[in-house]
């Protein structure tokens, strides 16, 4: 065995991959290795095929690898299906008499998973325990950290169904010791750890919550409703309201509206109901209303591949919406990066009452790693709204769209100053009131547009590098790419760029950084390179080649390394 | 306050002769006799000739997109319970355009005021057929007359639950106010629908056609509004005549009482600046 493991566990949609996968992550972590996993499901309750995989190492991992170590093959089809992904000396756990595998091949492991889900727990579904235990016996980890673990996870359960659970993976576990070991590197125990396991939606929503968020409104889409859920669970201790829209043209009217009122707002959706909000998106430039919107891209076009990945939605976020307008667009590629850049949008939108946008996506969504920690402290939280004490020497009385030459209006908000303020979507005077002067059109379609695109260019999240010094080669990304590029860039001519801001285009940032390179090479999961036709756009450079992906996966290690194999 | 108080400056533009000021009128009388400051009410509309209103009336005003006064308001509602909040929109714009907003914000029930000018045409556009154009009236689209049911609003609102449903006309401006001001004391969604003439594109529904139709629902006590089946009934009622009044009134509880919002500061009001998630991230810890 090498350095790290690969694990995978196939199945049924419905035989609960995801707690699997929940229990193995958080037991590698305790056991003192650092986790990257994902899940790979199809959009259906029960059946089909679904897998999680998780990657252990003793070094911090940042994406998935092609093959796999472990496959624990939970129903019959698995077998066959996730066979190939061995490494040779892989090995595959099955059920023979289950699946009624007549023919033993030399590295298939036979456990009765189901026999001993049903006699020791008592009922099949505890199957999933039994796969935890065969996972921990075969990478030989202290069966106590799995029952910590078990203990931990399924806290909030009755009593009869944890103790189910850990007779099961106990029993599980005791059957494979014996037999097949799969040695972890054995790493220095004491050293530290990233000790919390957390997703990319897990992140934003937590980001929202610092940030306060206090109104989510959102129509369910996969794979943005985990942020809503996260919200949900804690927002009678942070009084947020959220509020499931009846579609996504309320969604994003109602953040705008409670926005207006006062309260930060935020909504998430996938490209189908983002695309839905595209004149709300439009309403919120015009009325320089502050809201932040997650678009947490799947294939498509149309309703798509809804539950897996894909980075196609790059041109519709920037451009999304009719007419020309000020927004700000942010592209985490972590989960810490994720948390950070979301209290960065609400700032963002804040202080220049404009659009902002997180672009994320399903791998980056699902993709569970463990981390030190979250943190944001340099991002000062504040209301950027005015009061009665700012305004009270002008006699001439409020007005929302007061031109100041700077692209700011000071924002109030109703009911906190003396005045009233008018709002409009038509074009509008200072006031606020419908107007058709032309001049005044001006004035107001450069506040909007070019005054604040120039003030956004001063707060521009730098691009991210690794490995750059020297680095003939660069490859640029943008969101969830970040970590297959980055473990892909381990020759010393080879280098990343990742870029957690799309737009404004970080033009002048990203031209200094591979100045000095000789290819510039983007690497993108979708299939008409629009990363690369946005930066020829915003740039002077040349883009050599981009390394494309659109088959609804997301890049792994080993498949990126093997296409810069030649460079 | 008085009439002055929400006194806008900004011009109307409006046709002369238009139903929308009996409306404008009718709507600034009850804001008068609600007695809050103009800085505590918020007006809300869309996009049409009945959206334009809020300019009109100095108060706060949020303009906003075709069909989508409804989700704007209730948020901000939410967001603020403290303000009184008002929608003004038309028969296109909130049951057209927004008509699956009409429906979900009755089941939402937020505590909001939604007066619906119905001229049963799109003037704004020239004279197409409204949702809630008369069956045969022929239009530059519609050339062979209305072949479509009109939307039955107020049928709709009983259905789904609405505690207030009234109908007034703008040629009744001390009617319309009454509504207004009986809608606003309501707890939770309350739908006020006027009848106004268009008079440059509705030809058949004139000031004069509703001034012969209506009459007044709620005058000699033998209509009882809490009745459901009754009001249903009452509310069907078109052609020959035309009720108005309160058609129907329940109790209900509102989306504020519902989620516990009332008895708590406004979210809009919550300190934002030392937020403190450590104990959430403890939950991810491992």
């Amino acid at each position: 065995m090498g350095l790290e493991c690969n694990i995978r566990v196939a199945g049924e949609a419905g035989q609960g991959m995801k707690t699997i996968g929940h229990v193995l992550a958080e037991m590698f972590v305790k056991a003192g290795y650092n986790v990257y996993s994902n899940m790979d499901y199809m959009s259906r309750i029960r059946g089909g095929n679904s897998y999680y995989q998780l990657r252990v190492s003793g070094k911090p991992v940042f994406a998935i690898r092609e093959k796999t170590d472990i496959v624990i093959a939970l129903d019959k089809e698995s077998v066959a299906l996730h066979e190939k992904s061995l490494n040779v000396d892989g090995i595959m756990v099955l059920d023979a008499a289950r699946y009624g595998n007549k023919e033993m091949k030399a590295n298939y492991l036979d456990v009765p998973l189901f026999d001993i889900a049903k006699g020791t727990g008592g009922a099949e579904i505890f199957v999933n325990a039994a796969a935890c235990g065969v996972a921990a016996a075969l990478t030989s980890v202290d069966h106590d950290f799995l029952e910590d673990t078990l203990k931990h996870v399924f806290k909030d359960k009755r009593s009869e169904m944890l103790e189910s659970n850990l007779k099961t993976a106990r029993k599980a576990y005791e059957s494979v010791k014996p037999k097949k070991e799969i040695c972890l590197p054995d790493i220095n125990r004491s050293s530290e750890v990233g000790r919390y396991i957390m997703d990319g939606n897990d992140a934003i929503a937590l980001g929202a919550i610092k940030a306060g968020c206090k109104f989510y409104s959102a129509y369910p889409m996969s794979p943005s409703t985990s942020i809503m859920s996260t919200v949900a669970r804690y927002s009678d201790r942070y009084n947020i309201v959220v509020e499931q829209a009846e579609d996504e043209i309320a969604a994003i009217n109602m953040v705008i509206g409670a926005s207006f009122a006062g309260a930060r707002s935020m909504t998430g959706t996938s490209g189908g109901g983002f695309a839905l909000m595209g004149e709300g998106i439009s309403l919120a430039g015009m009325t320089e209303t502050p809201v932040v919107i997650v678009n947490a891209q799947r294939p498509a076009p149309a309703t798509g591949l809804p539950t897996r990945t894909e980075q196609a939605d790059l041109d519709l976020v920037i451009y999304a919406g009719h007419g020309e307008f000020a927004r700000a667009v942010y592209a985490p590629g972590t989960a810490e990066e994720a948390y950070r850049l979301t209290i960065k949008a609400f700032e963002t939108a804040d202080r220049f009452q404009v659009p902002v946008i997180i672009l994320t996506d399903q791998h980056l969504a699902d993709s569970v790693r463990n981390i030190a920690g979250l943190n944001a402290d340099d991002i000062k939280i504040k209301k950027h709204v005015i009061t009665q004490a700012d305004i009270s020497g002008d006699p001439s009385g409020y007005k929302r769209y007061r031109i100041t030459g700077s692209g700011i209006s000071p924002r109030a908000v109703p009911s906190w100053i003396e005045d009233v303020m008018y709002v409009d979507s038509d074009e509008h005077t200072e006031e606020g009131h419908i107007t058709e002067d032309a001049d005044m059109r001006v004035k107001m379609v450069n506040k909007r547009s070019r005054e604040k695109i120039e003030l956004l260019m001063n707060v521009v999240e730098p691009p991210v590098t690794y490995n750059i010094a020297g680095s003939e080669t660069v490859l640029v990304g943008f969101g969830s790419t970040y970590g297959a590029i980055r473990e892909a860039a381990v020759r010393k001519d080879i280098g990343l760029v990742h870029l957690p801001q799309v737009w404004p285009f970080p033009s002048k940032e990203l031209l200094s950084i591979v100045k000095g390179a000789k290819r510039v090479i983007t690497v993108e999961n979708n299939a008409t390179a629009q990363l690369a036709g946005l930066i020829r756009r915003e740039t002077p450079l040349r883009i050599d080649r981009s390394i494309l992906k659109y088959d609804g996966r997301p890049f792994n290690v080993d498949m990126l390394m093997n296409e810069i194999k030649g460079l | 306050m008085d009439i002055e108080n929400f006194k806008s400056g900004d011009e109307i533009a409006w046709c002369p002769g238009c139903g929308n000021f009996g409306l404008l009128n009718g709507i600034k009388k009850a804001l008068v006799k609600i007695n809050r400051p103009p800085k505590d009410i918020l007006l809300v509309s869309g996009i049409g000739q009945a959206a334009k209103l809020p300019h009109y009336v100095k108060c706060n005003c949020f303009n906003g997109l075709h069909g989508r006064a409804l989700p704007a308001a209730a948020a901000a509602k939410m967001a603020n319970h403290k303000l009184t909040v008002i929608v003004t929109t038309g028969d296109g714009d909130c049951y057209g355009e927004g008509g699956n907003h009409f429906i979900h914000n009755i089941r939402r029930n937020v505590d909001i005021t939604v007066v619906v000018h119905n001229n049963q045409i799109y003037g704004l556009t020239k004279g197409q057929a409204s949702p809630t154009t008369d069956r045969g009236y022929v239009t530059g689209i519609q050339t062979r007359g209305v072949i479509l049911e009109p939307f039955h609003a107020l049928e709709v609102a009983i259905t789904m639950g609405a505690g207030f449903v009234a109908r007034s006309f703008s040629g009744e401006i001390d009617h319309v106010a009454d509504m207004v001001n009986e809608a606003v004391a309501h707890q939770g969604f309350a739908l006020v629908e006027v009848l106004q003439p268009c008079v440059s594109f509705n030809k058949k529904n004139t000031h004069q056609w509703y001034k012969e139709r209506i009459y007044d629902v709620n005058k000699d006590g033998s209509f009882d509004p809490g009745d459901k089946i009754a009001a249903y009934v009452k509310a069907a009622e078109w052609d020959d005549k035309i009720p108005i009044g309160v058609i129907y009134r329940k109790k209900t509880e509102s989306y504020e009482e519902r989620s516990g919002l009332l008895g708590k500061m406004p979210i809009a009001e919550e300190n934002i600046e030392d937020i403190d998630v450590t104990a959430v991230l403890e939950d991810f810890k491992v």
